[in-house]
């Protein structure tokens, strides 16, 4: 308890430490904020135009959420196909590697050929910003479950979906939940690089428009959002994870509750 | 439901019967003959252990009764039909626990009940209750009660090989096969289980296949042993353990017992002999 405290306490310094370096080098420097805003204006400037980033920070919030619910679904499906046998497995990886490979930014026109700019086109970049690393853990994990296990249950003459449901699935969640903490923070990844490029709504349009203005303070402001949102998400997954996948890890407090 | 349904077996009738099975792997080429031409009959409630070295195809012919693994050629029945066509119970303890480390001890106990009919119609409804204190009741046979909520990684290696045989009991099975349970163990964790084993088996008469490499332990527990030889592998010698029930390790001192030991192991070592002999 009392390492984790200090641990903790030191993480909390660390973040401080680097706001209040960056503060005081700005001072010391007297370095333009047209050229890199102090944090506190950034801060500041986040508090008083709140009402006009607001509806921003939602509909990139909401464009992630919807684009990484997506990527799992078809991540998670697309893996346990490729997972659950070794021709699927060795058929299908150089092709997803190809895909993986293709930069996602180069989509995005394409994606707005095709539906136009807008929400759209956001959702489907963080979809495909996320699906890669969910499909290739949740295939891995699936493909290196111990026989043995399929033994125990091959012996009770359980189905396929038998055996896929109660071992392999349970098996893959830490490799899921791993890949889940990467493919969230892909998803802004994914959804701010569309809203860049084509939307008129979105943290990614907001800093645009606030660089093009030389409102730099907002652009700032606009990545505090972003990485705030981000945090948020990788700390709700590593909620679930523990709770889910404590036994992978032999926690205490996992078998406490579980 | 009278004794023949209920477990499938027809009194009179074997309820594992293997017809000169061959089994092999590899090709043409670097062909290795892992059973050859093994017949063996095993009587509803019998316990046998199949004794030899390494390679000798014992864990084989466990493989072939479980259904995991197909003869290259004969025939192999199981409760008078033949494997796969039927609904046996088989119950399976292995060499490792194999317990589930995402499940608690007494949910992995529970396992086969969510997988084997009849038991997985009510499972939903019954693993609060009636399968829970089933579960309950098993592990504290083997001296886990109070254990049932931990994980396997927080129990020994005995004390997981315990759950693992309660879940390789729990679905009352027909057929019990042991693939080495005690194999990992140390001597005194070891005798304590032949113990508990051997009185789960007087309570429950299932028909049991043992493997193993003590001879010790195929004598203690055994009702018959077959003795068998590697490279290919085959059956060489079938003989009845004399000794009354049930027994205790005591017994294990007296002279007949170690003399029986004693044979078995000449005869092992001179099939060996033999064996190396040839080119």
């Amino acid at each position: 308890m009392k390492q984790d405290t200090k641990r903790r306490v030191l993480s909390a310094c660390c973040i401080l430490g680097f706001f209040v370096a960056w503060e005081a080098i700005c001072l010391a420097f007297g370095v333009s904020d047209m050229v890199l805003p102090r944090p506190s204006q950034a801060v500041s400037t986040l508090i008083t135009q709140f009402p006009a980033i607001w509806p921003h920070a939602f509909q990139t919030i909401y464009t992630t959420l919807v684009g990484l619910g997506l990527g799992i679904l078809i991540g998670v499906l697309l893996g346990m196909l490729i997972g659950s046998s070794r021709l699927a497995y060795d058929v299908a990886y150089p092709m997803l590697v190809g895909f993986s490979s293709i930069p996602k930014v180069a989509i995005v026109p394409i994606l707005v050929l095709w539906f136009g700019a807008g929400t759209v086109p956001a959702i489907l970049t963080a979809m495909v910003m996320c699906v890669f690393p969910i499909v290739v853990n949740v295939a891995t994990g699936l493909a290196s479950t111990e026989p043995e296990l399929q033994d125990v249950m091959r012996t009770l003459k359980a189905t396929k979906l038998e055996i896929l449901w109660n071992i392999g699935l349970p098996r893959t969640m830490p490799y899921f939940f791993a890949s889940l903490k990467v493919a969230a923070t892909l998803a802004f990844v994914g959804t701010v690089i569309a809203e860049t490029v084509a939307s008129n709504r979105g943290i990614g349009n907001l800093m645009m428009i606030a660089s093009s203005s030389f409102d730099v303070p907002l652009v700032f402001a606009g990545l505090f959002i972003l990485a705030g949102l981000g945090v948020a998400l990788y700390i709700i997954f590593s909620a679930m994870e523990a709770r889910v996948t404590g036994w992978a890890v032999r926690s205490d407090d996992f078998a406490a509750h579980g | 439901m009278n004794q023949a349904l209920a477990t499938g077996v027809v009194p009179g009738n074997p309820v594992i019967d293997l017809e000169r099975v061959n089994v092999t792997f590899g090709g043409e080429k670097n062909k290795t003959v892992a059973l050859a031409e093994t017949s063996l009959r095993i009587n509803n409630g019998e316990f046998v252990a199949l004794v030899g070295p390494s390679g000798c195809g014992k864990s084989t012919i466990l493989k072939l009764v479980a259904g995991t693994l197909s003869p290259s050629e004969g025939h192999i029945f199981v409760t008078g039909r033949e494997i796969g066509a039927n609904e046996v119970r088989i119950g399976m303890a292995f060499q490792n626990p194999t317990l589930l480390p995402w499940l608690n001890i007494r949910d992995n106990v529970m396992m086969p009940l969510k997988i084997v009919p009849p038991f997985k119609r009510d499972f939903a409804k019954k693993k609060k209750s009636e399968y829970r204190d089933r579960a309950q009741a098993l592990l504290a046979k083997v001296g886990l009660s109070g254990f049932g909520d931990k994980f396997p990684w927080q129990l020994s290696g005995g004390m997981q090989q315990r759950a693992s045989l309660c879940r390789a009991l729990i679905h009352d099975p027909t057929l019990l096969l042991l693939d080495e349970p005690f194999g990992a163990l140390d001597q005194f964790t070891r005798e304590e289980l032949w113990e508990i084993m051997q009185n789960l088996w007087i309570e429950k008469k299932p028909t049991v296949l043992l493997v193993t490499h003590d001879l010790k332990e195929a004598a203690y527990l055994a009702s018959r042993i077959c003795v068998m030889q590697a490279r290919p592998g085959r059956i060489i010698e079938d003989s009845v353990v004399p000794f009354a029930r049930p027994r205790t390790i005591d017994v294990s001192f007296e002279p007949e017992f170690v003399s029986l030991t004693q044979g078995l192991r000449e005869r092992i070592v001179a099939a060996r002999a033999v064996k190396e002999q040839q080119p």
